[in-house]
């Protein structure tokens, strides 16, 4: 059993963190600067880089801020910027969380800004420290994956081995995410095949078509150079190592930024905009997509690396799981498990599995990750557009 | 074990642990000598493969082939090709480019 902290809304979070929010570049420095002076592991730094107005960065925003995950919030802003900061803190408030605003051209500048978010932050802070704990089981977990530096050895040790964790999970009834339709291109028709209804293994089509247009037009598949060096030749066969973290159990629908699955199950997170590209690639890089998994209510997520990835993530922790086994030597300080050991012969994919989900189980109950000890907060969040997700996509929804 | 066999339908197998040029690796109860070396994680042909031949990876198509491959041959960028999106690589933006 994990002991949890409990939200006004009734779900629940492993960690308490206290989130600090910049909403335009132009106050990142005051709200950085109040967060290392702070120096505390349940401090985090969000936010928001542009000026201009968007609504998919709103929601996630506010997805991200009422995270379970999340005790409380303090918002940076400038001033000027186009983001609703009041709509925000309206949110979080109505959420039962504590929540403060700064303005730097209402408070007085760089200098009294800081001052006032250290102490913004200690108030909030000693309201959330006192809240509820309450008793969580595993199956209510929201569980995500996402590979990243991947190479050969990803699709047969880390990711299968996140398979069966993912299967063990949906059997036991929790709720468990994969995501990037763009490294599923190749898988879309074996994924249908897997889909609760054929409406939602059409969605599921649609969304991996999207993927492959959107890619084509932006000239890059979701390919890095070190994929190539890594022995992996093609998108699809990319895609086929990435595919295998979602196990094998019957995909209950497709979700998208901000949307928390409406029931337990596997869902797919379609991370691609919707309508003709615009405002650049659907993910700059790998912790895009985390705190898209983040925003739709995981409260942990599992990161396989065949190369070698070192992030962790804002909000909610990150596992590292190693595919290969010399980088797991090389990096052996980065990692929470080293899947490699399957291909040295000590080890079986089912107890690999199995350490996977122990770890997961310690981390939940609130031991850190190795990224967390090592002090990983990564947080991006840039531009996007989103329509509303179909009927076909959640054929569960109001079950 | 040192070339790992996926799935009963595969054309190719994947080196589980580094080879160097001149190794010899059991593929379908034949010894393959390594021309080349081969780092983890890379494919090598299972049987000849032929240009525009589709190589098969965990059962499913990866790519097709844009040369032909001996047995035991490293598959990769310089004999085959995505069908869907081109990969690049770090000197691809320089040589669309110039």
């Amino acid at each position: 059993m994990i002991s949890a902290w409990g939200r006004a809304d009734g779900r629940k979070g492993i960690r308490n963190v206290v989130a600090v929010a910049y909403l335009v570049e132009c106050a990142h420095h005051v709200a950085r600067r109040i967060v290392d002076k702070i120096d505390d592991p349940d401090v985090h730094l969000i936010g928001f880089p542009g000026c201009f107005p968007n609504s998919y960065a709103d929601t996630v925003m506010k997805a991200i801020a009422t995270h379970p995950n999340v005790g409380a919030l303090v918002i940076v802003s400038l001033g000027c910027e186009s983001f609703n900061r009041e709509g925000l803190a309206a949110a979080v408030a109505a959420s039962g969380r504590p929540v403060e605003t700064l303005v730097i051209q209402q408070t007085g500048g760089t200098a009294a800004t800081i001052a006032a978010g250290l102490e913004a932050v200690a108030r909030v802070k000693a309201v959330a420290d006192a809240g509820p704990r309450v008793p969580m089981a595993v199956s209510e977990l929201i569980v995500g994956t996402i590979c990243g530096g991947s190479d050969g050895t990803s699709g047969i040790t880390a990711n299968p081995a996140v398979g069966g964790v993912f299967d063990r999970l949906v059997a036991e009834g929790a709720t468990c995410i994969f995501e990037e339709t763009g490294e599923l291109v190749g898988c879309e028709n074996i994924m249908a095949d897997r889909a609760l209804t054929p409406e939602l293994g059409a969605e599921l089509i649609a969304s991996v078509r999207k993927a492959e247009h959107y890619y084509t037009v932006l000239g890059f598949g979701s390919f890095a150079p070190g994929n190539a060096e890594g022995g992996l030749t093609t998108q699809e066969e990319k895609s086929m190592g990435a595919y295998s973290k979602s196990g094998s159990s019957l995909i209950s629908g497709v979700v998208k930024p901000g949307d928390v699955p409406p029931s337990p199950g596997l869902y797919m997170l379609d991370v691609v905009p919707d309508g003709e590209p615009r405002f650049g690639f659907p993910n700059i890089s790998d912790n895009a997509e985390i705190v898209e998994l983040i925003a739709c209510g995981a409260h942990l997520t599992l990161f396989t690396t065949g190369r070698g990835s070192v992030v962790g993530s804002a909000i909610s922790p990150v596992i590292k799981i190693c595919a290969n086994p010399e980088t797991a030597r090389k990096l052996a300080g980065d990692m929470d498990v080293n899947a490699g050991r399957i291909l040295d012969g000590e080890a079986s994919l089912a107890e690999v599995s199995d350490e996977i989900y122990a770890r997961m189980v310690t981390v939940a109950q609130g031991v850190r990750s190795v990224s967390e000890e090592l002090g990983h907060r990564e947080f991006i969040l840039t531009y996007k557009q989103f329509d509303p997700v179909g009927p076909a996509c959640l054929p569960r929804r109001g079950a | 074990m040192s070339a790992l066999l996926l799935h009963p339908d595969d054309t190719i197998l994947v080196v589980t642990t580094a080879l160097a040029a001149g190794d010899r690796v059991a593929i379908d109860g034949a010894s393959i000598r390594m021309a080349v070396p081969i780092e983890v994680g890379h494919k090598i042909a299972r049987h000849a493969l032929s240009t525009g031949d589709t190589v098969i990876k965990y059962g499913a198509p990866i790519g097709s082939m844009t040369a032909p491959a001996a047995p035991g041959d490293h598959v990769h960028l310089h004999n085959m090709k995505s069908d869907y999106i081109a990969t690049h690589l770090r000197d691809t933006l320089e040589r669309s480019t110039s």
